[in-house]
């Protein structure tokens, strides 16, 4: 996830210790509304399996799924252009984009599966909400994927998963996210207190709120920041992760300076163009046409002067080598392939083996994808050396380097992948050749697909036949998928 | 087949009006009859308290009176028998000794909300399918069924006039506020609302609330102040109608009558008033055209439509997001709005979100169903995404060469089935066809300006386009709400061809001497709502010298001086209200100011208005001669064809039935014997069209009636 956002929070939480009153007049105006929603979110915790009825059917006869067409909006950075927009709205300019440009009937999409990670409570299913709002009929079902930074990826896979067992032939798989609008609650407390005054009934029994409650239970709350399993703050975790595989300061700050160069160039060069539709703003319309997260103008010096931001003051992660707080969304048509066809639509990639692993998160947060790209490879029977375009989330410099770190190592591969020697080295000529998250930015929930659009447009571009994107995310969890190019 | 189901609940006898075979209610003779004869079971039945009125139809309580039963009817007293007739059974209502109330879904308009108001006790549905409404005023009539005497006397004086002079709508919301209605319930619980109503009623348990103001009641409440508000109301309508529509005036002669009488000689006045306007011709004219307006609005030959589903516009400007906002709120269609930079066409999309907005501010909508409504058009700034449009609506600038390198950028952007039609307002569309690729589907789709409330759609057919295309494209168009008329190709095809004399001889006179606003003051007074200079300016000088300059060669041909005037005006800087300066002057915020550097190139500054009659005449007259030419050359498919083109598309005056009906009434000699003497006082411009002259010699007429 992210670097500075920490930060930025307590900043937030000490410029926001006014307005109490109205705060809690405005809340007793609204009782009924307030909600819990956000604990869970940043804390997925649950193991799940790869289910292995799905592993091998590359060449089977059953149904294939292939990816067509995929795109996001800009991702911008927080604050910025989207800051009045709901995540609600960032999905729906993305699947209106989507929509736009391709030949399918909204009514004939099958499922409509949106990741999002910090839920907003008006919108708890905002794959529902963002598809109505995008123009899609009502009977078109929808459902929201939740989990950190691979909500996305599960968007896919669970959209992979139905067309393969024959239950959907159009699906409509995207991811939304907004950090700029994150649900500010009060205490709880003042919660319990809210929620019991709804059961008053003569205006005397509002003296009752006040017993009890101080001052400090006045202030609001900003969302857990921490793994809620461990306490920890992500860059903490990174930062650690980086020191136990020997990645130096100055290895981060180079990999992150790659990251925003490489992005700057494909921005430059239109190579991201395919995959960007432009974001229009009510109520002014402004045309937002590239991310704006990327700094062209980054270099180790700029990246040297800035100080640890989690493990001070000897730590190696710094807002520059980490992600930044990021608003976005993203949607793509996963098809049967022969429903793709008939719609004269010419498939990009076929989506085959994926798997989701999930480690202590405590110890290897960050380190899914070391898990899951043997794993996949296994699968499919291929290795690393197939692999012509390879897109890796990039949450921390440190952690990308930590997987290829580990991937690259054979003591790794004995004591935690059970295999005699090591899984190999990723070339650095293929990876995220475009920028990363890093720099083009991360809004936790659209991620994914923008990962896997980019993989199938890069495959295309550089022709090659194999890409690999795999992804970390909180909780200690991790997937990783292969897709194939179309050929035809 | 009974028009009325009755049956029984809780002692009520619940009667649900179901015309059979018609989607919409409509109060004619037979429904009229059964619900006597129904009444009179109730006035013996003991068993049965009262009555609840009920619709059967989805969406409609009742639309109004059967206007097939005006058009059997002559003379004002076989009309004002009608009424009579009409009268009897609602007073009947009104005075019942049993308590009936009304539960209304969906729209009741005319004589359906006057049977309301005769009933007891009201209830409607919480639905904006809900719409109460008096729209007689807009057919030259009056409401005739009570109406007059029963409104004013519930809702307060000011507001009943309001809404019987204008037809407008009237939304739950505000019929609640008012007091049209007792009670505003969900839609399945109207039937036991009103059941309810009618025993409070009936065990002498409901009072009505007196819904007026202080003020409208101090205002309303004696007649100094009632005398006031009449002399404002017929000030005010003077002004709007130029004395050219007879119903305004009656109405509040209708109301006032009924104030200074009381109800009962009130309501026999109604009768009398009704007979006499429903016998004007401009009620029939009016009549006429509701009828050619229904009738427009109907696909012919609905089995050779093909299916849209995605349309393109091009040209974001604002006629392209005009063509994009009714396909979108009106056609339910998904809609690519293109524009050369995506910059020009989020601007478009802006146009159009900036009107759902103000919906949504006024509640009409809500923010969600803004935001679906607003995801339906997507602004492009490439073809991406057209392979699966169905119809391509070019709205680009007027230049032939352009739209004919847009129809083969097109042509191969979109599938085979994929119509292409140019909103071109007078390059002939056979041009634009010209290396087309696929010519049998390109076809002419003639918007008019502001797309959103000009109701005319002119299709534009030519000698290749395909019949399944043309009816393609009147699907959409009467999808989009567009009253659709369908002409052959030609220079400025039917409505901008006919214009074009109009505003020519209107720069003549102007030469001759006459002043802007005499000119525009004159036209206004004849019954077209913009005068001729106003115009030049709302349709821009440069649209007008580029239409002259397409048209001048036919022209020509008959001998008709084409020296294009408007090009003058538009080389010394004029456009129109689109650079603020044209035949007036536009400054924000501020009246508009006759421009009078205008009169430079016009004859001088020295102005000297010419005889009104004659001139509008001359104006008037270049305009009905071309159609006839243009019905000669077959260009128009039929006179209704003409008429309401010239109506919805240029403002002909709507009490005048159009230039077909106008020369009809007028006498087809006479019109001959005028342009024959203009012909030879002002030039071979207004030489009669052959097929004028023709049925002039026969004694023939455009319609028979």
């Amino acid at each position: 996830m992210k670097g500075d956002k920490y930060k930025n929070i307590s900043n937030t939480d000490k410029e926001k210790r006014f307005n109490i009153l109205i705060y809690w007049l405005t809340l007793l105006t609204y009782t009924p509304v307030i909600n819990c929603y956000l604990d869970h979110t940043l804390t997925l915790n649950d193991q799940i399996p790869a289910n292995p009825t799905f592993m091998s059917n590359t060449n089977s006869n059953s149904f294939n799924a292939v990816i067509v067409d995929g795109c996001r909006i800009p991702f911008l950075r927080s604050g910025t252009n989207y800051n009045d927009m709901m995540a609600y709205d960032l999905g729906r300019m993305a699947i209106k984009g989507l929509l736009a440009r391709n030949p399918v009937d909204p009514k004939d999409i099958d499922r409509v599966i949106m990741g999002t990670v910090i839920q907003e409570v008006k919108t708890s299913n905002v794959a529902r909400e963002s598809a109505l709002g995008a123009g899609i009929p009502n009977t078109v079902p929808a459902f929201t994927s939740t989990m950190a930074c691979i909500s996305s990826n599960q968007a896919i896979a669970s959209g992979v998963d139905l067309i393969r067992t024959g239950q959907a032939r159009i699906i409509l798989a995207g991811g939304t996210e907004t950090m700029s609008d994150i649900p500010v609650r009060f205490r709880k407390k003042f919660r319990q207190k809210v929620l019991e005054a709804r059961k008053y009934k003569k205006p005397t029994d509002f003296l009752k709120f006040f017993k009890g409650l101080g001052f400090k239970d006045l202030l609001p709350e900003l969302p857990a920041i921490t793994e809620f399993s461990t306490g920890e703050v992500m860059g903490e975790s990174a930062d650690r992760m980086s020191a136990r595989f020997g990645i130096s300061r100055i290895d981060q700050d180079e990999y992150a300076m790659r990251s925003h160069h490489l992005a700057a160039k494909a921005t430059e060069e239109g190579l991201l163009k395919e995959e960007l539709i432009p974001a229009k703003l009510p109520p002014k319309f402004e045309v937002v046409k590239q991310d704006n997260g990327f700094r062209d103008d980054t270099s180790m010096e700029k990246l040297g002067k800035l100080r640890p931001a989690f493990i001070k003051p000897h730590g190696t992660v710094t807002a520059g080598n980490s992600s930044f707080l990021t608003d976005g969304a993203s949607a793509c048509f996963i098809m049967e392939e022969q429903t793709a066809l008939e719609l004269g639509l010419k498939p990009k990639a076929y989506l085959r083996e994926y798997n989701f692993v999930s480690q202590d998160p405590g110890e290897e947060l960050l380190l899914g994808p070391a898990y899951a790209i043997p794993k996949v490879l296994d699968s499919m029977g291929l290795n690393l050396k197939d692999m012509d375009v390879v897109e890796l989330h990039e949450a921390f410099a440190g952690q990308v380097l930590s997987v290829l770190a580990a991937l690259d190592s054979d003591s790794f591969a004995k004591e935690n992948l059970n295999r005699d020697t090591k899984v190999g080295t990723i070339d650095m000529d293929k990876l995220n050749t475009l920028g990363g998250s890093l720099s083009l930015g991360h809004p936790f929930g659209a991620t994914g697909v923008r990962l896997v659009t980019t993989a199938a447009n890069r495959l295309i571009r550089e022709d090659g036949k194999y890409a690999l994107v795999s992804a970390c995310a909180a909780g200690g969890q991790g997937h990783a998928i292969v897709l194939e190019r179309y050929e035809g | 087949m009974s028009y009325l189901n009755i049956s029984h609940k809780d002692s009520v006898a619940i009667i649900t009006l179901d015309l059979p075979g018609e989607k919409v209610n409509k109060l004619n003779e037979t429904m009229m009859d059964e619900f006597s004869s129904f009444l009179d079971k109730l006035e013996t039945d003991n068993d049965l308290k009262g009555a609840v009125l009920i619709s059967g139809k989805k969406d409609n309580f009742i639309a109004g009176a059967d206007i097939d039963m005006f058009q059997a009817r002559e003379t004002a007293e076989e009309i004002e028998q009608l009424s009579k007739d009409g009268h009897k059974i609602l007073n009947r209502i009104a005075e019942f000794k049993k308590p009936i109330a009304v539960a209304v879904h969906g729209s009741c308009m005319g004589g359906g909300l006057e049977l309301s108001l005769a009933c007891h006790y009201r209830v409607c549905s919480r639905s904006s399918k809900t719409v109460f409404a008096l729209p007689e005023v807009k057919l030259g009539l009056l409401p005739g069924t009570g109406g007059t005497q029963r409104l004013p006397r519930l809702i307060g004086l000011q507001k009943a006039l309001t809404y019987m002079l204008t037809g407008k709508n009237m939304y739950t919301r505000q019929a609640k506020k008012m007091g049209l209605v007792d009670e505003v319930t969900h839609k399945d619980a109207i039937e036991e609302a009103a059941i309810k109503g009618v025993q409070k009623i009936a065990d002498g348990k409901f009072k009505r609330d007196d819904k007026c103001s202080f003020v409208e009641k101090l205002l309303e409440g004696n007649p100094l102040g009632r005398k006031i508000i009449f002399s404002q109301a017929r000030k005010k309508t003077a002004g709007q109608t130029k004395g050219n529509y007879p119903a305004p005036p009656k109405i509040i002669d209708a109301v006032e009558y009924g104030y200074k009488h009381g109800l009962k000689n009130g309501l026999e006045n109604e009768t009398v008033l009704f007979g006499e306007l429903g016998a004007t011709q401009e009620s029939r004219n009016l009549v006429n055209l509701f009828f050619g307006m229904n009738a427009s609005k109907k696909v012919p030959n609905p089995d050779l439509v093909k299916p849209v589903k995605k349309l393109a516009v091009l040209g974001a400007g604002l006629m392209g997001s005009g063509i994009a906002d009714v396909s979108i709120n009106k056609g339910d269609y998904q809609v690519l709005l293109k524009d050369q930079s995506i910059e020009k066409a989020a601007e478009g999309e802006k146009s159009i979100w900036k009107d759902l907005n103000e919906k949504a501010k006024k509640k009409i909508i809500s923010e969600f169903e803004r935001d679906q409504i607003a995801s339906k058009v997507t602004g492009v700034d490439s073809y991406d995404g057209f392979k699966s449009v169905d119809l391509v609506i070019e709205a680009v600038f007027e230049d032939l060469e352009l739209k004919q390198n847009i129809v083969q950028q097109v042509e191969s952007a979109t599938g085979e089935n994929c119509i292409f039609a140019s909103n071109t307002s007078s390059l002939p569309i056979t041009d634009i066809a010209k290396g087309a690729s696929r010519p049998e589907n390109i076809i002419g789709m003639h918007y008019f300006s502001p797309v959103q409330k000009m109701p005319l759609l002119e299709i534009i057919t030519t000698d290749q386009t395909a019949d399944w295309v043309t009816q393609t494209a009147i699907q959409v168009g009467v999808k989009q709400g567009k009253n659709v008329i369908v002409v052959q190709d030609g220079p400025g095809f039917y409505t901008t061809r006919i214009l074009a004399p109009y505003m020519n001889e209107a720069l003549k006179l102007l030469e001759e001497g006459a002043s802007i606003e005499y000119l525009d003051k004159i036209m206004k007074d004849w019954g077209f709502p913009v005068g001729p200079m106003a115009l030049f300016d709302e349709v821009g000088i440069d649209v007008g010298a580029h239409v002259a300059e397409t048209m001048s060669p036919m022209f020509a041909k008959r001998g008709v001086d084409t020296k294009n005037k408007a090009q003058d005006l538009l080389d010394a800087g004029l456009m129109g209200r689109k650079n603020k300066l044209g035949m007036y002057r536009y400054t924000d915020g501020k009246k508009k100011e006759v421009n009078s550097d205008v009169y430079k190139q016009f004859g001088g500054s020295q102005r000297n208005d010419p005889d009104k009659e004659t001139a509008q005449q001359r104006i008037a007259l270049t305009m009905i001669n071309e159609a006839v030419w243009c019905l000669q050359e077959d260009i128009l498919s039929s006179p209704t064809d003409g008429d309401l083109g010239a109506i919805l598309g240029l403002g002909f005056p709507p009490f005048l039935g159009g230039p077909f009906r106008y020369i009809d009434q007028t006498g087809v000699q006479n019109i001959v014997d005028t342009l024959k003497a203009f012909t030879e006082k002002y030039g071979p411009r207004f030489k009669p069209a052959p097929l004028l002259e023709d049925m002039a010699k026969n004694g023939e007429s455009f319609f028979c009636e």
